[in-house]
This record gives structure tokens, sequence and C-alpha cells, in this order.
């Protein structure tokens, strides 16, 4: 075995060790936060597969949209709304807990089956490296045109709805800001207290 | 076109002559450009630091730093060691590991998007084929270290600077990409190399701020907003959030947050140069020139004059467009957050989008001169 070869095992084996230990800690952790922090990590170290197997591009665009984008936005969501709550007991947690361990142990059995099953066909295909990109672009113009456009119809859907979510429209008259009762009402009906004069 | 001094292969072979296999050899040569990268970025903020405080002392009619060496050129070394030696405080009820780990996660991202920037037609540590686009997915990480040292600090205003920064990366960055993406069409390539040598066809005229002036613009402005330079320095503005994220950090983790600034300022100044003002590339074409003087250009002498020629070009177009920087830091005002914000969403994407548009419609009208 030369060189090459047994440093792509030790990154293969550090990289998987990253990952499973990583994954389990972004569930068993009690701290969200810890927990979306290891998330990145995880999402890093599945970027070196890829660049493992060959596929810059693709590791690229993993850290550029899970580990910039997606996890930025869980720590985001986590950090403003830091509220420290004393959840309800749920009832029956230990049947749940069964449950959804079984579901999660029949889907291991699962992929294990086929993972064994498969005839892999070893070596497998040629990387084309940095054609990648233009290979890529390819397939998303042509024959993958229909899903790509759904994606991108998928996303202004949930864009949209955010922009429905996060605006309000309550406007106060400028001057009946100041009166009491109106004040009071204001609070009780949680609208949050805008004038006119800020929106501008 | 002619590959140029390629120093890996001739330190290789080099090598191979002593017994060594190929394999060593190799492994051999890696650490060397990392290294060299490594103290070209620290001497690079040395040397920037010192500029901003003499530039700023200039702007404000001072003398600036004087007795630290000859007009006080020690003065960023002297800065260095007083960091080095101050205690490291971790705040009583920080969470340390993170408070740890928040400046390190800052600093790495920027010094290996170094990996990309070409100083000659080999002298880089490494022409990946995706180049731009991974500075861009490695910048992309950066606001994570913000958060976490913003978070783990135990401080509100660190908080506050924290989520400020990790917006104002976030909300930049797709302009940034955009005005990228234009330059890459043109370029058909994501490859700094690439990029460069499509612009060194006709010396200065063939430079891409000719056919990108709308883009070079959405680029520098983007850039400043990611480094938080000051027109757009909201996390850490004073008034408001004492430091920002910086606020409780002393000694040699705060430093790394200075360095990050300031690599990260002279990666941006070196990649609007690769990307916009022609790399290595001298005004004028240095084919032309030699061919002018009667020699070739395979010619070992005229290789090495080029050579060097163009890591002069490449440090001069990038300490240019560094002096832009310091002046607009020490002569405008800072925006506020809901400008900063508007600039980013309502002005800056529109107009890359438009740009970008632009770029494609021209690409297809004149194949010829925005690269078909």
């Amino acid at each position: 075995m030369n060189i090459a070869d047994s440093t792509e095992l030790i990154c293969f084996l550090i990289l998987s060790a990253v990952i499973v230990s990583g994954s389990l800690a972004v569930v068993l952790l009690e701290n969200i936060v810890y927990s979306a922090f290891i998330l990145g990590g995880v999402f890093m170290a599945v970027a070196g597969l890829y660049l493992l197997l060959n596929a810059s591009f693709v590791a690229a665009a993993q850290i550029l949209v899970y580990v910039g984008a997606v996890n930025v936005l869980i720590l985001f969501a986590i950090m403003l709304v830091n509220k420290k709550e004393n959840l309800k007991p749920i009832e029956g947690l230990k049947t749940r807990k069964f449950i959804s361990g079984g579901v999660c142990g029949g889907l291991l059995i699962l992929l294990l089956r086929v993972s064994i099953t498969t005839k892999w066909k070893l070596p497998g295909p040629t990387s084309i490296g940095e054609e990648a990109t233009e290979r890529i672009g390819e397939h998303l113009f042509t024959d993958y045109l229909l899903p790509f456009e759904l994606a991108s119809i998928l996303l202004l859907m949930a864009m949209i709805g955010a922009i429905v979510l996060a605006r309000r429209d309550v406007t106060i008259p400028k001057d009946s800001i100041n009166d009491f009762k109106n004040k009071k009402s204001l609070i009780n009906n949680n609208i949050p207290l805008l004038s006119e004069n800020s929106l501008k | 076109m002619n590959s140029g001094i390629d120093l890996e292969m001739s330190f290789t072979q080099g090598v191979q002559h002593l017994g060594l296999s190929h394999e060593l050899a190799h492994l051999l040569w890696i650490p060397l450009p990392m290294l060299l990268v490594l103290v070209s970025a620290v001497i690079g903020v040395l040397v920037t630091v010192w500029l901003e405080r003499k530039i700023s002392a200039a702007a404000q009619q001072r003398i600036g730093p004087e007795y630290a060496g000859a007009l006080g050129i020690l003065q960023p070394m002297a800065d260095g060691l007083k960091l080095l030696v101050k205690e490291d405080i971790i705040p009583a009820r920080a969470d340390s590991v993170l408070f740890t780990v928040g400046p390190i996660l800052v600093l790495v991202p920027v010094i290996l998007s170094w990996l990309i920037v070409p100083f000659g037609q080999n002298l880089l540590i490494s022409n990946v084929g995706i180049g731009i686009f991974l500075w861009i997915a490695l910048s992309s990480i950066q606001p994570i270290g913000l958060l976490m040292s913003g978070y783990s600090s135990n401080n509100k205003y660190s908080l506050l600077g924290g989520l400020r920064a990790a917006a104002q990366s976030i909300s930049y960055e797709i302009p940034l990409a955009l005005a990228v993406l234009a330059i890459v069409m043109m370029s058909n390539s994501l490859s700094t190399v690439d990029i460069v040598e499509q612009q060194n066809t006709a010396g200065f005229l063939s430079w891409n701020i000719w056919r990108q002036p709308v883009g070079f613009i959405i680029f520098w402005i983007c850039a400043l907003a990611e480094c938080e330079r000051l027109p757009f320095d909201l996390p850490e503005a004073e008034e408001e959030l004492v430091a920002g994220y910086q606020t409780e950090y002393a000694g040699m983790k705060f430093a790394l947050f200075y360095l990050a600034g300031y690599i990260n300022l002279v990666l941006s100044a070196l990649l609007v140069s690769v990307l916009y003002l022609g790399g290595w590339g001298f005004p004028i074409s240095i084919d032309w020139f030699s061919s002018l003087i009667g020699l070739s250009i395979d010619n070992p002498l005229v290789q090495i004059i080029a050579a060097s020629l163009g890591i002069v070009m490449t440090i001069l177009k990038a300490y240019l467009l560094v002096f832009l920087a310091i002046l607009l830091r020490w002569t405008t005002p800072r925006v506020r957050i809901d400008q900063l914000l508007d600039l980013g969403w309502k002005f800056l994407l529109p107009i890359s989008l438009v740009n970008l548009l632009v770029t494609a419609s021209l690409k297809l009208a004149f194949p010829m001169t925005f690269g078909g």
C-alpha cells in the first residue's frame, strides 16, 4: 500500500468516526446550542467524504449550503428564541421511545441488508474530477430541468410564505398611540406597537 | 500558452536526484508553499496594520507611530508581542470551550482561502478547478465562529454583535457570489488562474473592470462588508455594542480576531485584483514587450523577470485596494443597521441580478469580447 492510499484510508476512518460520534452527540446532548454547533461539524465531515470521492464541487456546495446557510439559520433561530421554558412531561414517554427506537432499528436493518446484498462494482466508476462542474450544469439544464425548476418553485413558495408570516400590517394612527385606552388594548392583544411613521 | 516557471516540478525532480521516491518528494513539497503563504499572509497583515496607523494618522493630521523602528514600521510587531504576553481571560460564566473554538473558526477559513490566490502561472498552492467557489464556500463558515464567540461570551453586547455579524455576512454573500458568477460566466472557468489568464490578452485594456464595472463596485462593497470594515463595521459599533462579539476577548484570542480581520482584508484586495484587475498581469502585455526586445518568451531570464514582475504587480494592485479601504475607513461615517440591510437586500441584490442578466445577454450577443 503506498502513501496516497494509506492517507486516504486514515482520512476516511477519521471522517467516519467524526460523522458517527458527531451525529450521536447532536441527538443525545442536552444543550441544544451544542447540538447545533456539532451539526455544523458533521456537515463539514460529510463534505470531507465528498472530497475523498474526488467530488470537490459537491463538497464546496455542501459547505456553502449546509454549513453556511442551513446551520447558520438553525443557530440564528436558537439564539434569537433563547427562551428557558419548563416543558410539560409527555405522557407515555417510554412507549414512544420504544416505538421510535423500533422504527429506527428497522430502518437500520433495511439499509444494512441493501448494502450487503447489493453487488457493488469494484473499483467504482472513475471520477471525472474538475469536469464535474460542467457535467452537473449540463444535467441540471437538460434531463433534470423539471426537478430543478420544481425545487426552485418550492423555494419560492417557502420564501413568499416567510414574507407573509413576518409581515405585520398593523398600524395605528399617530395621534392615538398615546391614548391610554388604546395602549392598554394593544398590550392585551399583543399587537406590535408600530406607528405609521416607523414603517417609512 | 507557455507554462512559466514550475517550482514544484523542479523541487520534486531535485529531491528525486537525491535518491528519494517520487511520493516522498511530493510529501516533502506539500508543507513548503503552505508555510510560505502563512508567512506572507502574516507579513501582509503587519504591513497593513502599519499602513492603517500611518494613513489614519495622516487623515487626522497626526504623525502616527514613530519611535518603534524607522517611521514606526516595528509598531505592529510591538502590538503583536503585547497581545502575545497579555493574560488570557475567560469570563467567569462564559462557555470556555465555545469561547476558545470561536476565534479559531473565524481565522482558519480565511487562511485556507489563500489556497487559491495566484501570484503567477504556477505560483499558487493549488490550482483547484473550483477555485473561486471554494473561497465563497469557505467564507460562509466564518459566521458560525462569530455566532459561537458571541454566544459563549455570556454578554448581551457580544451576542448582539455576533448576530449582527452573521446577518451581515449572510446578506452580503449573495450579491458577492452573483458578482463572481458574472465573471465566471465570462471566463468559462471557476479557476483563478484561468480567470487571470483570460484577462491578460491585451494588457490593461482586457482587464475585467472594463467589462464588469458594476460587478466591480458590487464586489468591492460586499468585500468591505464581509471584512467588517468601517462603513459597515456594525458588528463592533463602539457606540452601541462596546466591541460586539470581541468585547470579552483579551490577549491571543483577541489577536486571532484581529488577525482574521486583516488577513481577510488583504485576501479580499488580492481577489479583487485577481477578478477585476488582471491579477499578476502587467498593464502592457509581456509577450509583446519581449518580442520588442527580441527575446523569446521561453528565455529563462525573461521567465524570471516576468514571474517576479507578476508577484510585484499582484501585491501592488492589492495594496492599492488596501489603501483605498483604509482611506474609506477613516473618511466615511458608519451606516445604520437598517441602512446596511436595505443596501444589501434592496439595492445590491437586484443590481447584481441585473448585472448577471446583462452579462449573459452580452455574452450571447458579442461572444468575442465577452467570452463565448
